[in-house]
Order: C-alpha cells, then structure tokens, then sequence
C-alpha cells in the first residue's frame, strides 16, 4: 500500500493457471518436437507448409492442414531484432538476438534464438542449425533447441521473405 | 444510403506516466466531462455509449465497462464495449459512428482509455507462451525486426527514425495534454540514446501513460441543429488479418492497404497527398511513420522515409503528421487511437490551439493494433461530403 497526496493505492498480484488442449494438429508437431523432429503441416489447397501449425487451419485458405510436413532442421534468417532490454522473467544473457528463421522446406518462418556468433554478425539470409539440449531435458516445446547457430554456409539471398513473417 | 454523423466534441485528460490522483473510473469521466463541455450538452443529452480500451490484463480489472457503467451515468441506456488490441481508440469512434449513420441513435457518447500505471502493460502481453521458445521482448521486439526488414529494402539511412522522433516530441509542446513535454530534443542527442530493440533506439519509443478520450457523435439532423464548429465524418473503414501466414507482408500488411484504399474511395480521394490536410497516425514506433506512409499511399513504396527526411511531414510540411505528438508522446493504449480521430477532428474543428494547422479542411486519423493486423481510420472534414 502506498499513499499519493494522500490517496491510498492497493498492490494486488492476480495470477491464473490455464489447461491447453493441443487437438491433433498441434500434438503431432509437439510430439515430433519431444523426437527431435520438427513436423509441420501442409495446406491441402495451396500446398503451404506451416511450422508450427498454429490453429491447425490454413490462414489463406481456411481449409484444414493435412499430411505431416518433416521441415528443417537447418533454416534461414529472414529478419531479427537485437534485444537489450531487461524484462520480467527473461531467461536469456542480454543482448541476445531473436531471429524469424525459416526453416528448410517451411513457408513461415518462427522466432528463436540465435548464438555462438556475434551479435553484430548475424544478417537476413545468414544459415542457422539447432543445437539441441541434452535429451533428458526435453519436453513437447521448442525450448529442446538450447539456441541456433550459423552453419558456415554462404547466406541465402533473400527475395520477398527478407522482413517476412 | 447510411445517414451523415458528426463529431460535437472532444474531451481529453491530461496524459501522464501515473494519473495517481484518479482511479480508472475518475480517469474515464474527466474526458467524458471535457467532452460533453466541449459539445455544450449534458450526459442525459446522450441515447448510447460506446467504450474500448486494450486488453483487460494491462489493469487486470475484467470487463471494466461494467464496472464504469455508473461513472458514465448509463443506467438505461445501452452500453457497447468494443475491443480490436491497440487499434481499438478507432475501432471504437466508428462503431460508435455506425450507431449514428445507421440510423438508430442521434447522440452517441464514445470513450477509449487505459490507465497503464494500475498494472504492466509492457509485459503483460509477453508471458511466455506453451511449447514455444521464450525470446519474446515486448511489442519493441515483435516490432523491430519488422523495422529491420523495411530499411533493409527501401534503404532508409539509419536516422529516420530519430527524425521522426524528434519531429513528435517537439509538437507535443505544443500540446497541452501530451504526457512527454521535452522541448530539448535535437537529431545529435537523439541519436545517442540506447538501442533498445536493435534498430529500435530508446527515442523511438512510446511512452506508458494513463489517459482518456471522449468523443461526442451525432446525427445530422442533431448536428444542423447544434452551435459550433463540427468534424463530419466523410468515410471510415476497418480490416484486419491473421498474425501470420505464411508468406505475410509485414512491413506493409495488406489489410492497411486494403483499409486506406477503401477509406479514399468511400471519401471520394483521388490523391491522397494533395487532398489531405493533415493526419493523425498511429505510430507507436518512430519507424512506422515512414511505412504507414506508404501503406496508405501517401508515398510510394520504399519512399516515405524521404518525405520524413524532406520535412513534409513537420507542421510546416506540405503534408504535417502528428501534430499533437502522437503516440510517440503520449500512449495510454486503448485511448491512443481515439486520440488520433479526436484529434483528426479538431484540427478540421479549428480547436487544436497551439498545434492547429491552419485552414485545415479534411484530416484522418488513423489507428492499428495487434500484430500490425488490424486496422482502423475515418476521414473527417469541416465540411458535409
């Protein structure tokens, strides 16, 4: 409780603990990630791959994703952010690069961490691998990746997906 | 034909870091005041309420529509809660809007606010999130590689940003409601300050404030007959889409598009540039000054950061953005898009005081919220279409 010219302000935490059902688009994917495969799910319309598969439909398409997709498990940069800041329950060393990697043979890309490498030295269509944690700590999350790395191979030019999601 | 409505009055609070000296409810009903003042009626004047603010976890208060209804005196009246994540302030002003041309109310009071202070607004939205890997850094980190990905392909020199930035701050002085008055600003000392979210600097960031709007509606046969200056409302629109699908354009998303170019057909603009006089732009981050230019095509693609870089869009400029200060100066969320029409509408009202542009005839204020996903605007004007 503090008091402002007077006035009283209250500090109340308020917390909530939630149950997600996964459906079975999302279980195949966490049950490749708890395998060390990264599986995703194509359109059966516009033949799209979507790692993750999100909602387990197909944003443009509206039609429900079908066959699984193994995709990776080296990728692309297509964008990243440098980040500084200090949060509440952030888990990682600052700075630490967030990058949007496009997985080999996905269409969308997704946002993990970059490292082994300088900061400064990481750039759209730079070449990452993951690196794996140790098997006894995996779960169904993407957090099995300890981090990406750049492979070494020469960047891949990046057209319309540079800055893509 | 939908009916014509128009804007009466505008009501703000003065927006700070921490309004401590008011609860949400008291917060609410100083816009609400200045706002029925401004329109010279009284809150039994008004047949309907039209309230949006962001999302509930930024106070942690639930539904505070509810909680609200008796500050906002709307016992028997119906109440209509509106809710689009940071577009909402202009979600909110066209619902309300749409009561109005519709047909079914002739006075609608509509209000956006946040008290950003009550809770953690930067963060409450960046919980970790199941089975992903937890890299998220607020909105700055959701946004700045969408930055990068625009001076990587228009090749923007890196002080565009802190260009904007400056530009904002310095017009917010003139404001006498803008939470940030920092008259000491210049390009050098702004591009000192630290990279946040690399290309994000500190400078090009919003602030967290607490504040509300009020904006009071009303139909033209109400309007015909009410003293004082209006802002009619000429077009408004809305669009939206998915946070990501797979080959998005994110740096200019196609439902912004969609949205300016239907907003200029509905208005009858041919060339935007030329026509409009001055506009209220959501730019919470400097950067998105330039990309909304384009976006609503003002500029063409990869261009804007030149206007920016020319001075078009200073208050002098031929085309002045954000002459208030915009979000850059003052971001109580759920308000900040009303703010950017309420403001639209007194600059055609000729009630913008010190950062009036003058003879300003048709403005727009523009709103966008969530992943860069949806979109809202109105074209408002001192004259009926």
């Amino acid at each position: 409780m503090s008091e402002a010219d007077g006035l009283v302000r209250l500090r109340q935490p308020i917390g909530v603990t939630y149950n997600w059902s996964a459906g079975p688009n999302a279980t195949s994917h966490l049950a490749g990630l708890m395998n060390g495969k990264f599986v995703g799910k194509r359109c059966p319309s516009c033949a799209l791959v979507y790692f993750p598969p999100r909602n387990g439909v197909c944003p443009k398409c509206a039609k429900i994703l079908a066959g699984d997709v193994e995709v990776g498990p080296k990728g692309t940069i297509t964008t990243f952010c440098i980040v500084n800041v200090p949060f509440l329950g952030q888990k990682i060393k600052l700075p630490y690069v967030a990058a949007q990697i496009l997985l080999d043979g996905a269409d969308i890309s997704m946002q993990h961490l970059i490292q082994e490498c300088e900061a400064e030295d990481v750039r759209i269509g730079m070449r990452v691998e993951p690196v794996w944690k140790d098997k006894s700590e995996w779960g169904p999350s993407l957090e099995n990746i300890q981090h990406f790395r750049p492979t070494g191979e020469p960047d891949r030019v990046m057209g319309a997906e540079s800055g893509a999601s | 034909m939908a009916d014509l409505c128009a804007v009466v009055g505008v009501g703000q609070t003065k927006h700070a870091a921490c309004r401590a000296d008011v609860s949400i409810a008291g917060l609410v009903r100083e816009a609400v005041d200045r706002a029925l003042t401004d329109a010279n009626i009284t809150i039994a004047d008004v047949d309907a309420i039209v309230i949006g603010k962001a999302p509930d976890s930024l106070e942690g208060v639930a539904m505070p529509e509810l909680w609200l209804a008796d500050a906002l005196a709307a016992h028997g009246k119906p109440v209509f809660r509106v809710h689009t994540a940071g577009s909402v302030g202009g979600s909110t002003a066209i619902v309300a809007a749409q009561h109005v041309m519709a047909g079914i109310h002739g006075t609608v009071l509509t209000i956006g606010f946040e008290k950003q202070s009550d809770g953690n607004a930067m963060w409450a939205l960046s919980v970790p999130i199941p089975f992903g890997m937890p890299v998220h850094a607020g909105a700055g980190g959701y946004f700045s590689p969408i930055v990068r990905g625009y001076i990587g392909r228009s090749g923007a020199p890196k002080h565009i940003g802190a260009m904007v930035a400056v530009k904002d701050r310095t017009n917010a002085c003139k404001n006498p409601y803008a939470h940030l008055h920092e008259p000491d600003w210049t390009l050098e000392k702004a591009l000192e300050t630290p990279m946040l979210w690399d290309p994000i600097r500190f400078i090009e960031t919003c602030p967290s404030s607490d504040g509300a709007i009020a904006l009071v509606l009303m139909s033209e046969e109400r309007a015909d007959k009410h003293a004082g200056p209006k802002a009619w409302v000429h077009a408004t629109s809305m669009r939206s889409e998915p946070t990501a699908f797979a080959g998005r354009e994110q740096v200019s998303p196609v439902a912004g598009e969609m949205c300016a170019a239907d907003l200029w057909r509905k208005g009858g603009i041919k060339n935007p540039a030329e026509e409009i006089d001055v506009v209220e732009m959501y730019v919470p981050f400097a950067w998105f000054e330039p990309m909304w230019l384009e976006n609503l095509g003002f500029a063409p693609r990869n261009e804007g950061w030149r206007w920016v870089e020319d001075g078009v869009t200073e208050m002098g400029g031929s085309l002045p953005i954000n002459p208030s200060g915009g979000v850059l100066s003052s971001n109580p969320i759920g308000a900040s898009g009303m703010l950017r029409f309420g403001e639209a509408a007194m600059q055609v009202m000729g009630k913008a005081g010190e950062h009036q542009i003058d003879g300003a005839k048709k403005a727009v204020g523009h709103a966008y919220g969530g992943g860069s996903q949806f979109f809202a605007m109105w074209l408002v004007s001192s004259t009926k279409p």
